[in-house]
């Protein structure tokens, strides 16, 4: 007897749809082994996880407050994924986006609070998409890896930033603690309802529907679809293949680096070591899960959102490293790729082979 | 000095020179493998932890290997038998890999054991210039010079050598010949992560001997590049993890020695020279012909029409 | 004889295909049985289920009168069946002896080259052939790579062989000699399935043939109750045939003139040398030749996909090779490219968005950045229906339709802007009889409109039909340019073979 796949004729919307919420119902089921193994019970653990980041006004509150950058970053990658081109860096380009807009709310001395923050989200959104078009370009330039610069350039962000709250950027009153000093009231984003949900939540919600738009609606958009579906045949109709990768990565870059100034301006209110526990990995999960759609980075968003909310508390609680909730996410992954599988195949029983 | 910065180098080299063999078995047989990193972290804990338990580092790197090829047998299963996206899958294997061993590294942190020792091999070792840093070593860099020969004679003189290959090529040309080809994609995959694991053995149990959560710190990517640059031999790997090893010793030379320039900025240079030596190396690569496996990457459906 | 292999009622299904139902057909000992049938017959997708490529849906396969189930290749290569695959199962990379080592049977994991070495030779003077073990199979003619896929069959000691359009690939003087082979292994009580289309091969070298069709066996006909008038009526049956007719000759104007022109490959080797050729208006210039011998490359250079290294390319009397008016003009010209998947399509979007791709932002389908969704529409639903292309519910993605109708949304999309030029590479390559007499149509129509077609092809036939002169390349030169109308295919099979030197260009 031998197992034989098959392809499926046309395979079904609701299994598309179910997909990714199986999933992660089946990464939970199994992530609660891990738990168990590490002397945590799983169900009181998860019922932390939704008390903490749902049960309450401010649970929701803090729960936005991370599905922000989380959006951010997450369209960016994606954007990029649309073009089959990987971007592994949103870690490094949320750092220097945050390190450019407070470089600006430092020591640019404007006091104007709208300027002020126009500058810091220029600054931030061009220093991601530098940081992301150095990859872009040798892409284009000379089909160098993106996946391994992308990635090895996050080290150099973090390592740089450190350098800078370790060194010339720290604040001299701040009892040699690695961060700068406190913005000015100019550089900060409002915050509502008495809680740390910033203007960079609806700012992350609004630039979801422009990447929507020109998505679905602009020659850009067309153009970028059509060199993600096959690069080859878009070389071959004219299109400058190598231009609109540099392009896209700069964007992708560029989105993510605006997720840094959200969370310097809106949140943080300094630059600090650590500024991102990871925001830029969990956007590429992000990207996967909601598989090329803006609208759906938002709602995958908001449940990493409640993950992380979630892991802090685990921490707290159970005293569990943040770094579990990783685990949790790669188990996603695996399940999410296993699933596609199962959507797009049959399996079947093929009688043994007989040998003539 | 010149000793001595060799000595550094060979110790700072090889972690990764074991992580670029695995990744090339990985990759000679067509699947590319970005959990490269998560198993150097899975193969440290599960080294220190079998050391520490047994005592004995033989157990631990035994461990270190069968952890990690379990490990990997995750991402052989999505991407052979399932043709999952292998990129995707190897992210999720780091994720994994940094997350559990984050989680069950939690009671071995602070906690200590015997790391392995240099073993000098007579003569040899008194030889000037490279007898201490190649023949006073400890058992494991024996291993891995071992490993780099073993690895090219399977590839080029071994059968099954020519059947690895050649699924990295061709995969349907195995097929029609009666390779099993998803078994032998499935072997390298998990072998190949086995040995990433030994390389994350050596970094707790003689690098430093102890466990530190993270403590691969990136090796496993810049792994994952010096497999470019190595143009898939096995021993043109051991040049680049030597390579890189010596821009690390260099490095901690440095730092040691007390200059003005930032700690933080030395790290960033083993980072930034991987990027460098990748873009020199794809650009050799485009020049002649190419090494890399011509199917690198894709899944393989035997029903697919062409 | 008895039967070495039967085929009963199999059937294969891929998704939204039928690519075989009910098909059923016997091989004796030591006879050559020919496959017939026209593309998408079928042909390809039995041969994979008789080598155990592809599971049948349904069906029962005998070897020896026994039933056997082939789980993969290497069941079916257990019971002595192999195959020459039409697009080579080699490695490119590795050597001559590397390719046939991996297909031998028993090879113990610690071999002796020099043993496997001599034996592989043995072979090889066996059958006069000339091939150097140590060189990587990329360097070998498309000819001589058949040669290696032959001999790892019979190092193998298959009792059937199965050769799928062998012929493709060669000169007619090489096809002879393969034929040669053939019935020197037929004698020694090999079974070998031949799978052609070309009535003139079938007619000479077999001893049955079974006829396919839209996946069925209509008939099986042994030598002598058959001839080629009568093959043809089962093969082609009642299918609607497009009418054209060609029109007068071509005009004087001379629209491109390609003068010297080189290209290089990424090896750094000479696709193209040395290469002259005018092109008038209204004409079409075909162009033989044995696969691989620069004409991909001349298309590329034509069409801007890649750069000459030496040489000119004129059209009007100006210099297109390096000039920034290149790119203009080159949206001039109209591609049909070889690979029709790889490169043509966008598989994922659908037609509407695959008939667009080259005049996307070009004011008619877009209003500033934004896509103008209804003219979209409204210009695929002309296309469409202009074409007769059959898409399937609108939206359906370009991937899912046979490989006739995406030939008809690439040539309805590279002819939607009034093209100065089309180059065409083998633009019926893998279509049915009816779709590729409706691309000679639509060939032939565009030249009594003034378009001048170069026409890349290896079927004689084919460019004997259509062409107003036929030049022929061999290594990347031209070697000759003849007229249809008084060549016989023997002198063109010469010069493809580089052996003789024709008429000026």
């Amino acid at each position: 007897m031998k197992l034989v796949t098959e392809r499926r004729e046309l395979s079904s919307q609701l299994l598309r749809f179910c997909a990714p919420l199986v999933s992660i119902a089946v990464a939970l089921f199994v992530a609660g082994f891990l738990l168990l193994a590490a002397g945590v019970n799983p169900l009181a653990a998860y019922q932390d996880i939704l008390v903490e980041s749902l049960g309450s006004l401010y649970g929701l509150s803090e729960t936005l407050v991370k599905t922000t950058p989380l959006i951010f970053a997450g369209l960016g990658v994606s954007l990029a994924f649309r073009m089959q081109i990987w971007n592994i860096g949103a870690e490094g380009q949320i750092y220097m986006g945050a390190m450019a807009a407070s470089g600006v709310a430092l020591f640019s001395g404007i006091d104007n609070h709208g300027l002020m923050l126009l500058a810091m989200f220029s600054a931030a959104f061009l220093c991601g998409g530098c940081w992301a078009g150095v990859a872009g370009f040798l892409r284009a330039r000379w089909q160098v890896n993106e996946v391994i610069v992308t990635l090895l350039m996050n080290y150099i962000a973090i390592l740089f930033v450190d350098y800078l709250v370790y060194g010339p950027w720290k604040d001299p009153k701040g009892f040699n603690f690695p961060l700068t000093a406190q913005f000015s009231d100019a550089a900060r984003l409002a915050e509502y309802f008495d809680t740390r949900l910033h203007s960079g939540f609806f700012l992350a919600l609004f630039m979801a529907l422009v990447l929507y738009l020109f998505m679905e609606r602009t020659i850009w958009g067309y153009e970028i679809k059509v060199i993600g579906s096959n690069p080859k045949a878009a070389q071959y109709a004219g299109m400058k293949t190598g231009l609109a990768i540099f392009t896209v990565l700069f964007l992708s870059g560029a989105i993510a680096g605006v997720a840094g100034f959200s969370e310097v301006a809106g949140l943080q209110h300094r630059l600090q070591h650590g500024i991102s526990p990871g925001y830029g990995y969990t956007a590429i999960i992000i990207a996967w899960l909601a598989k090329r759609s803006a609208i759906g980075v938002v709602i995958v968003a908001f449940l990493m959102g409640v993950l992380l909310v979630g892991g802090d508390s685990l921490q707290i609680y159970w005293q569990l490293p943040v770094a579990f909730v990783y685990a949790f996410q790669g188990l996603i992954l695996f399940f999410l790729l296993a699933s596609d599988f199962f959507i797009q195949y049959r399996v079947k029983l093929v009688r043994g082979a007989a040998h003539g | 000095m010149v000793e001595i910065l060799l000595d550094a180098t060979v110790r700072a080299g090889t972690p990764i020179l074991f992580a670029t063999l695995g990744a090339i078995i990985n990759e000679r047989a067509g699947i590319i493998n970005l959990g490269i990193e998560g198993l150097m972290l899975i193969g440290a804990l599960a080294g220190f932890a079998g050391t520490f338990v047994s005592g004995s580092l033989l157990i631990g790197v035994l461990a270190a290997f069968a952890a990690a090829f379990i490990a990997g047998s995750i991402h052989a299963l999505i991407t052979v038998q399932l043709r999952g996206n292998q990129i995707v899958s190897g992210l999720a294997l780091t994720m994994l890999g940094i997350g559990i061993t984050a989680l069950f590294g939690k009671t071995m942190v602070g906690r200590t054991i015997e790391g392995f020792e240099r073993i000098a091999i007579p003569l040899l070792s008194e030889l000037p210039v490279v007898g201490r840093a190649f023949f006073n070593q400890d058992l494991l860099i024996y291993f891995s010079f071992l490993l780099v020969f073993k690895v090219w004679f399977f590839f080029y003189r071994t059968r099954w050598g020519l059947a690895v290959r050649t699924l990295g090529e061709n995969p349907a040309a195995a097929d029609t010949c009666g390779v099993p080809v998803n078994l032998y994609k499935f072997l390298a995959v998990t072998v190949g992560s086995g040995f990433v694991g030994i390389g994350g053995a050596y970094l707790s149990l003689a690098t430093t001997p102890m466990w530190i959560e993270n403590m691969s710190a990136g090796r496993g990517w810049i792994a994952v590049a010096l497999v470019i640059f190595a143009g898939w031999s096995s021993p043109r790997a051991l040049f680049g993890a030597y390579l890189f090893g010596g821009i690390t010793a260099m490095q901690l030379r440095f730092q040691a020695m007390g200059t003005t320039v930032s700690a933080h900025i030395l790290q960033m240079l083993p980072y930034v020279f991987t990027i460098v030596v990748l873009v020199i190396s794809t650009l050799r690569l485009q020049k002649g012909a190419s090494q890399q496996p011509e199917s690198l990457g894709l899944p393989y459906d035997r029903e697919d029409r062409k | 004889m008895p039967d070495l292999l039967q085929i009963e009622h199999i059937r294969k299904t891929f998704p939204g295909v039928i690519a075989l139902d009910d098909v059923s057909f016997s091989v004796a000992e030591g006879e050559i049985h020919t496959l017939l049938g026209e593309n998408g017959a079928g042909k390809s997708t039995l041969m994979n289920v008789l080598t155990g490529l592809y599971h049948p849906d349904r069906g029962t396969i005998r070897v020896n009168c026994q039933p056997v189930a082939f789980a993969s290749p290497r069941d079916s290569l257990a019971c002595g069946i192999g195959m020459v695959h039409q697009h080579f199962m080699l490695v490119p990379a590795h050597s001559v002896f590397e390719n046939i080592l991996l297909a031998l049977d028993r090879v113990p994991n610690l071999f002796s080259r020099k043993k496997y070495q001599a034996k592989i030779q043995q072979l090889l003077d066996e059958f006069d052939l000339q091939l150097d073990l140590a060189t990587p199979v990329w360097k070998l003619s498309i000819g001589a790579q058949q040669w290696i896929e032959l001999i790892k069959l019979l190092m193998r000691d298959c009792r059937l062989l199965i050769l799928d359009e062998p012929t493709a690939v060669l000169t007619p003087q090489e096809s002879a000699r393969l034929f040669k082979v053939l019935l020197k292994l037929k004698q020694r009580g090999k079974s070998i399935i031949f799978i052609s289309h070309k009535m003139r091969e079938v007619m000479e070298i077999s001893d049955r043939v079974t006829i396919l069709k839209k996946g069925h066996s209509i008939a099986s006909l042994s030598r002598g109750n058959y001839d080629d008038k009568r093959l043809a009526a089962l093969m082609i049956g009642e299918d609607m045939i497009p009418q054209w007719e060609k029109r007068a000759q071509a005009g004087d104007q001379i629209i491109l003139d390609i003068r010297q022109l080189a290209v290089r490959n990424d090896r750094g080797l000479a696709d193209l040398e040395d290469f002259n050729l005018q092109l008038r208006k209204g004409e079409i210039l075909g162009i033989a030749g044995v696969a691989g011998n620069g004409q991909k490359a001349l298309a590329e250079v034509l069409t801007g996909l890649k750069s000459a290294s030496h040489g000119q390319i004129l059209a009007g009397g100006q210099d297109l090779t390096s000039s920034n008016a290149r790119h203009s003009y080159i949206a001039g010209i109209a591609h049909i490219p070889e690979d029709r998947k790889s490169i043509g399509i966008a598989p994922d979007m659908s037609v509407d968005d695959n008939l667009i791709m080259k005049n996307f932002k070009n004011g008619t389908f877009n209003r500033w950045i934004f896509q103008d969704r209804k003219a979209i529409r409204r210009n695929a639903a002309e296309k469409i229906e202009q074409f007769a292309i059959k898409a399937g519910p609108d939206g359906t993605p370009v991937r899912y339709l046979s490989g006739g109708n995406i030939q008809k949304v690439i040539i309805a999309r590279e002819l939607s802007e009034r093209p100065a030029v089309l180059v065409a590479l083998y633009p019926t390559r893998g279509l049915d009889i009816g779709s590729a007499e409706y691309v000679h149509k639509v060939i032939a129509d565009g030249a009594t409109e003034g378009m001048s077609t170069i026409l890349i092809s290896e079927d004689l036939d084919e460019l004997l039909k259509l062409s107003d002169r036929i030049a022929v390349m061999f290594r990347g030169k031209l070697i000759g340019c003849v007229d249809p109308q008084n060549t016989s295919r023997e002198e063109i099979g010469l010069m493809m073979s580089g052996e003789r030197q024709g008429g000026a260009a």
